[in-house]
């Protein structure tokens, strides 16, 4: 295998502390002290602070990459805690850029840690990657993805890939000069909608965790020019059965990206490519939405109003406002169970599902159909304080 | 009868299954038997015009069948096939790929399918 990056250590030596500190990475001869070099060397960006990014990062870390640039404009979130392990309950509010940075010195503080607080987007994404070896991509959502791919491409940094999902997992190494690239594998996004995050699908936590270290691992390799890493390689993580199969992935000529005869050789706007822009006003404002407290003040008034939740039963479960239940995938087949001659209000969880529900019962003919906005949660939040939220 | 190795999200509609068996010498007859066996998983493999959906990859053992003969890819008994499709980190495919049909219709119409939040 040829040589992937070559990164020329800086440093002729390392202070007798670091040699203490690593150690046991010094008496391996596929590190050694030249290794040990190259990865205080090493500048690798990692692309958000969350599931992936928190072992991701946390392990180079500990492993003595020199400089990490941390991408992320987020705020620790409760939810968060049961897989991100790199924030702590006391971190909750806090910016997760502020944390992490946090966790990092204290376990080395020979790391240089740059946190970039901006949403990465094509008008910054190239300038940035310049500034390192490696890119670790750890988002969530596939306009970054494939904004990740493209701008490590034409920048010519190696894409260090993971992606979850519940309990399966995806690892590879994208765009070198000689292998595929994300859109050699997915030359198209699929149709928004079909991608819910991890509040909908929900996940395993401790899955980031395996394939957030698988990524490290292949950073590591990179950085150190040792083993084989996964270029050409999807590593298909089942964490149920705790089966890893790989399959093979070639590099298309035809890649609009990477090809012979790249046809995308700026950034372009991710989100239209997803399909997601001009889309995110519909949600906000309308017409079609009813407030929380104006359907509790109708309801305690004995108002006829018919409460449809579209959530799924073993949500349903978690906490109710004793809507009738028709999850929305099963919407279509038993919309007759449905009286349009009645006022009815749709909910979900936060307000998406249910929008979609309206939309279609509207198209279906029904007239008197309102979404509750913001959900269950917002009924949380501002109705029934006891009421849990998930 | 070769293996297909069906993806999480898509278990629930082969039987709750991780791998099903299925008659067929080609990759198309393959995935005809799969959906045959399991007729919910139709519309998800496959857009209503019958063509495999662009963002479902197909391989053959360990290849990708769009390098090989695509869906007239020969298929040996010992063989297994795999259904990979994208998933994006925090993100992916889920059950909601059930409201397959209300998202497209809705899709049509551009209305909002935020990517991040429940």
């Amino acid at each position: 295998m040829g040589t992937t990056i070559e990164i020329t250590p800086q440093a002729a030596s390392l202070s007798n502390e670091e040699i203490l500190r690593y150690s046991r990475h010094l008496i391996m001869p596929e590190v050694g002290m030249e290794g040990q070099l190259k990865l205080k060397a090493a500048r690798v960006l990692c692309i958000g602070a969350g599931g992936l990014g928190s072992p991701l990062a946390l392990y180079l870390g500990a492993a003595g990459v020199g400089t990490l640039g941390i991408v992320d404009f987020d705020v620790v979130d409760y939810t968060n805690l049961q897989r991100q392990i790199i924030h702590s309950t006391a971190d909750v509010g806090r910016k997760k850029l502020d944390s992490a940075a946090d966790k990092l010195k204290a376990i080395n503080p020979f790391v240089n840690v740059r946190k970039i607080e901006t949403r990465l987007s094509s008008e910054n994404a190239l300038e940035l990657f310049r500034d390192f070896d490696i890119i670790a991509d750890g988002t969530d959502n596939f306009p970054t993805r494939y904004l990740v791919n493209d701008a490590s491409v034409i920048t010519g940094k190696p894409n260090v890939y993971g992606s979850i999902f519940r309990f399966e997992g995806q690892a590879s190494v994208f765009a070198t000069r000689e292998g595929p690239c994300y859109r050699c594998l997915y030359p198209e996004p699929p149709p928004p909608g079909l991608v819910p995050s991890c509040a909908e699908g929900g996940v395993l936590g401790i899955l980031p965790g395996l394939v957030g270290v698988i990524q490290a691992t292949e950073v590591v390799k990179l950085i150190l020019g040792i083993g084989d890493p996964l270029i050409g390689r999807l590593l298909l993580v089942d964490a149920l059965g705790m089966k890893f199969r790989e399959l093979k992935l070639r590099k298309n000529p035809e890649c609009p990206v990477c090809g012979k005869n790249p046809s995308i050789t700026k950034l372009v706007d991710y989100e239209e490519f997803c399909g997601i822009r001009g889309e995110e006003q519909a949600v906000e404002t309308s017409t079609a939405d009813i407030q929380v407290e104006e359907l509790k003040r109708r309801l305690d008034k004995g108002d006829d109003i018919f409460v449809l939740d579209v959530r799924e039963p073993h949500e349903y479960q978690i906490c109710n406002i004793g809507g009738y239940l028709i999850p929305l995938g099963d919407l279509p087949k038993r919309v007759s169970e449905l009286d349009s001659s009645r006022e009815i209000v749709a909910h979900c969880r936060s307000g998406v599902r249910s929008a979609k529900a309206v939309d279609f019962l509207r198209q279906a003919g029904f007239k008197k159909v309102r979404n509750l906005a913001g959900g269950i949660l917002a009924w949380a939040d501002r109705v029934d304080p006891k009421m849990p939220k998930y | 009868m070769s293996k297909i190795h069906i993806p999480t999200p898509l278990r629930q509609y082969a039987g709750k299954q991780a791998v099903v068996d299925a008659k067929g010498g080609t990759v198309a007859e393959v995935l005809s038997s799969l959906v045959g066996q399991h007729p919910d998983l139709r519309r998800h493999l496959y857009t209503d015009e019958g063509k495999l959906r662009a963002f479902v990859n197909v391989y053959l053992n360990d290849e990708d069948v769009r390098y090989l003969q695509k869906e007239a890819t020969a298929v040996k008994d010992s063989d297994s096939i795999s259904i990979v499709p994208s998933i994006a980190g925090g993100s992916g495919w889920t059950e909601e790929w059930k409201d397959l049909r209300i998202v497209e219709w809705t899709r049509r119409r551009r209305a909002c399918c935020c990517l991040s939040c429940g």
